[in-house]
C-alpha cells in the first residue's frame, strides 16, 4: 500500500470559506476502476508537484450520464446531469479538469443546456496549459528515446477536435513519437464507446480493440498512450490477447509525465 | 412552319421540368413529415460551410483518388451546364450558338467543355472500373438496385458527354464545310479529331447527325434531370442545403430531448404538485413519444440527410463495428431511411394521408442489432463528404428501443440501474467514491 495522497473536496474548502482554482472530475472509472485509479492518483501528483489548488467532489460525485444518454436513456442522463449540476452549481465551480473524455465531452457539450455552464478540460490540455505557464516542467527521464504511439480517444479527438494537447505533452518527453496509420480525425475507435464498454459486442468477426491494438502494434511501440481510461482497457486487453504484455505498456498521458519524474 | 422545332423544343423542356418539379415537391413534402429542428442559426458559418463542404469539396478529397476523380466530374457538370443554358436559348429561339458573339472568349468556352468533357470521360470509365471490376469493398457490397443505379449514373454521363462531342465534330464539320447557319465559332480541341470520321458525309447528312445529336443530348440530359428523383443521385442538388443545414455543435454533443428535461425539471421541482390534474389543453394532446421507430419521428435534417446520401460508402468502411464484421452499416442506415421514407411518401400519394401499413423503420429496415452495434465513435461523419450523421439516427432509435420499450440489451440495463442506484456503471457504493486515494 503506498502512501495516502492528499485529495482535498469540494465539502472541506466549502468549510473552510475557500474556493479552489479547479475541480478535478474523477469520474466512475478514475474513481473504482483500479487500473484507471492509478490514472487518477498520476494526475493527482502532478497537480500537487504543480502546485495547483484543487478539489474533488468526493462522495458527492455521480456518473455524468454519459453512458446512459449514449445507450438512449436521455431520461437517466437528464436526472444524473441536473442532479451533478445542482451540486457544482452551489459550490460555484466555474472550471472543472477530467482526466475521462467522456466525462469531458458530457461536462463541455451537454451539461450547459441544462444549467450547467463550466469551463471544462481534458487532463492532458490541462496540464499542457500548467506547461505553457511554466507550471509543470515535462522531461524525458526513464522514456527518454522509446517508441511511442498515441490512441485518439474518440470524445476528445473526433467528438472535440483536441489532437494536439496529449502530443505536445509527449513531445516534451523526449520521446519517439510514432504516428498509427490511422490517427487524428481518421482514429479508429478502441470499441468502448457508446456504453460498448459495458455490454458484450454484437456477433462479428473480430473485436474492435484488436483490430485497433493491431494498427498500433504495426508501429512496433515500446508503450502505447492512451488518454482515456476506457481507451486504456481495451488496448491494455487487446495487448494481452496479442501476448505482448511483457513488451508494451498501455499507459495514460498523466501517467507517463508522473512516473517520468518518479513522482 | 419553321417554328414547329421551336415549339417541339418548349413542350419537351416544359414537360421535361414540369415532372421534375413535380417529384422535387414530394421530395420536399416527404422531408417536411420530419419533426422541426432549428437550423436557422449562424447564417454565415452555415453559409461556409456549404460554400467550402459541398461548392469546394474539401472533404471529398480526403481520398485523393475518388475525390479528385470527383472534382473532374463535378466541374465538368457545372461548367458544361452553361452550355446547356446556351443549348435552350437556341432551342427556343430557333437560333444556332447565340453566345458566339462572344469571339474569342467563346471559343475559349467551348474549348474548355471540350477539354472537360474527355476529362469526365475518362473518370467515368475509372469510375466504372472501380465500381465493376477492382475488388473495393465499399462498391462490392453493393447489390441489386443500388449497384445498377451507380452504373446507370455512369453509362448516363458516357452517352451525354459523347453526344456533346459528336453535335461539335458535326459543327465544327459544317463550319469548315461553309454551310448555311453554320457561322465559324468556337473552338474544338477534342471533337476536331472525331470530325474526320465524317469525311466525305453529305452536307444534308451532317446537318441530320449535327442536328441529330443536339436534340439526343439535351433529352437526355432532360430525361437525368428527371431520373434524379428515382437514384441516389439527387445528392448533385441536395449537398448543398444538406451541408448549409448540417450540425454545427462538437461532434461529441448530442441533444438534449426537449420532452425528457421538461419531465425531470417537474421531478426535481420541490413545489410541483405530485397530484395536479393536466391542464385542459395537455389533456387533450397525446404524450410526447421518446426517440424514433419511424421516419415521422426523425427531424427533418435527418430525413434530408437521407435523401443527400449517393451511398458511397466511405462512412460503412471508417465504422469500426462494420469493419469488424458487425451488422451495422451507417450507409445502410441512410438508405433504409430513405426507402422507408419513400414508402411513407407513397402511401400518402395513394391515400390522401398516410394510413398504417404496419411497417416502420425499426425492424423492418433496421434491426436492433445493427443499432446495439454501435460505438457512437463518429467516424462515419467525419467521413461524410456532404454532412450526414447517421449517428443521429442510431442513437434517436435506440432512445425509442429504451425510453418506449425498455429494449436495451441486459448488459446496458444492469448499467443503467447501477448508475440509477449507486451513480456509476458499475455496482459500486457512491460512499467509497473517495476511496482510492486512502489506498
Amino acid at each position: 500500500m503506498s502512501e495516502a495522497l492528499k485529495v482535498p473536496t469540494m465539502a472541506e474548502y466549502m468549510a473552510e470559506g475557500k474556493r479552489p482554482e479547479v475541480l478535478f472530475w474523477v469520474g466512475c472509472a478514475g474513481s473504482f476502476d483500479d487500473r484507471a485509479k492509478k490514472i487518477t492518483k498520476a494526475f493527482v501528483k502532478l497537480l500537487h508537484s504543480s502546485k495547483v489548488d484543487f478539489a474533488v467532489l468526493g462522495t458527492e460525485e455521480s456518473c455524468t450520464g454519459d453512458p446512459a444518454k449514449r445507450s438512449g436513456n436521455e431520461f437517466l442522463f437528464q436526472m444524473q446531469a441536473v442532479t451533478n449540476i445542482e451540486v457544482m452549481n452551489a459550490y460555484e465551480i466555474k472550471k472543472v479538469v477530467t482526466a475521462c473524455p467522456h466525462c469531458f465531452n458530457t461536462l463541455k457539450n451537454e451539461y450547459p443546456a441544462l444549467g450547467g455552464n463550466y469551463e471544462v478540460m481534458h487532463h492532458t490540455q490541462f496540464l499542457k496549459s500548467l506547461l505553457d505557464e511554466g507550471r509543470l516542467t515535462v522531461e524525458g527521464g526513464k522514456f527518454k528515446g522509446k517508441r511511442i504511439t498515441f490512441h485518439d480517444p474518440c470524445y476528445l479527438g473526433r467528438a472535440n477536435d483536441v489532437y494536439e494537447a496529449p502530443r505536445d505533452l509527449l513531445r516534451k518527453l523526449e520521446v519517439e513519437l510514432i504516428e498509427m496509420k490511422r490517427c487524428k480525425r481518421n482514429g479508429l475507435c478502441c470499441g468502448a464507446g457508446g456504453a460498448q464498454m459495458f455490454k458484450e459486442p454484437e456477433p462479428g468477426n473480430k473485436d474492435v480493440n484488436i483490430e485497433r491494438t493491431e494498427d498500433a502494434l504495426e508501429t512496433k511501440p515500446d508503450i502505447i498512450a492512451a488518454g482515456c481510461p476506457f481507451c486504456n482497457t481495451m488496448m491494455t486487453d487487446g495487448v494481452k490477447s496479442k501476448e505482448k504484455e511483457d513488451s508494451i505498456d498501455v499507459m495514460d498521458v498523466a501517467e507517463l509525465i508522473a512516473n517520468a519524474q518518479d513522482l | 412552319m419553321q417554328y414547329i422545332p421551336n415549339i417541339i423544343f418548349i413542350i419537351v423542356l416544359t414537360a421535361g421540368i414540369g415532372y421534375f418539379t413535380k417529384n422535387i415537391r414530394k421530395v420536399i413534402r416527404n422531408i417536411r413529415l420530419g419533426k422541426d429542428i432549428d437550423r436557422t442559426d449562424n447564417k454565415k458559418e452555415r453559409f461556409n460551410n456549404m460554400a467550402r463542404i459541398a461548392f469546394g469539396q474539401s472533404k471529398m478529397v480526403r481520398r485523393p483518388i475518388s475525390g479528385i476523380l470527383h472534382v473532374v466530374v463535378y466541374l465538368g457538370f457545372v461548367i458544361i451546364n452553361i452550355e446547356v443554358l446556351e443549348i435552350i436559348i437556341d432551342g427556343i429561339l430557333g437560333t444556332h450558338r447565340i453566345f458566339s458573339f462572344l469571339g474569342g472568349f467563346y471559343d475559349f468556352l467551348i474549348g474548355s467543355f471540350e477539354i472537360l468533357a474527355l476529362l469526365v470521360l475518362v473518370s467515368v470509365f475509372i469510375f466504372w472500373i472501380r465500381r465493376n471490376v477492382i475488388n473495393i469493398k465499399r462498391f462490392k457490397t453493393l447489390k441489386g438496385w443500388p449497384k445498377n443505379d451507380g452504373n446507370i449514373i455512369l453509362y448516363f454521363e458516357v452517352v451525354l458527354m459523347t453526344l456533346f462531342l459528336t453535335m461539335n465534330a458535326a459543327d465544327f464539320q459544317l463550319q469548315s464545310l461553309g454551310a448555311e447557319h453554320y457561322a465559324k465559332a468556337g473552338a474544338y480541341p477534342v471533337s476536331q479529331y472525331i470530325s474526320p470520321l465524317f469525311n466525305g458525309m453529305s452536307q444534308a447528312t451532317l446537318i441530320l447527325v449535327e442536328r441529330g445529336a443536339w436534340w439526343m443530348h439535351i433529352i437526355g440530359i432532360l430525361i437525368f434531370l428527371n431520373y434524379l428523383y428515382f437514384s441516389k443521385h439527387l445528392h448533385i442538388l441536395l449537398a448543398f442545403p444538406n451541408t448549409y443545414y448540417g450540425d454545427l455543435n462538437p461532434k461529441g454533443q448530442m441533444d438534449n430531448l426537449e420532452a425528457v428535461t421538461n419531465e425531470v425539471m417537474l421531478m426535481m421541482d420541490p413545489n410541483a404538485d405530485p397530484f395536479a390534474a393536466p391542464s385542459d389543453d395537455e389533456a387533450e394532446t397525446e404524450p410526447e413519444k421518446f426517440g424514433a421507430s419511424d421516419v415521422t419521428d426523425l427531424n427533418w435534417v435527418q430525413l434530408l440527410n437521407s435523401y443527400t446520401c449517393t451511398e458511397c460508402g466511405r462512412c460503412t468502411s471508417e465504422c469500426p463495428a462494420n469493419q469488424t464484421g458487425k451488422k451495422l452499416s451507417p450507409r445502410k442506415i441512410m438508405m433504409d431511411t430513405r426507402d422507408r421514407l419513400q414508402e411513407v411518401g407513397d402511401n400518402i400519394d395513394k391515400n390522401g394521408s398516410f394510413v398504417d401499413d404496419g411497417k416502420q423503420l425499426l425492424n423492418d429496415y433496421i434491426t436492433p442489432e445493427e443499432l446495439w452495434a454501435c460505438t457512437s465513435c463518429n467516424a462515419c461523419v467525419e467521413a461524410c463528404p456532404v454532412s450526414i450523421s447517421p449517428l443521429s439516427i442510431i442513437l434517436d432509435m435506440r432512445r425509442y428501443l429504451v425510453m418506449e420499450q425498455s429494449a436495451a440489451p441486459t448488459d446496458l440495463n444492469n448499467m443503467m440501474s447501477n448508475i440509477e442506484n449507486n451513480g456509476a456503471p458499475w455496482p459500486f457504493n457512491q460512499m467509497d467514491r473517495l476511496n482510492w486515494s486512502k489506498e
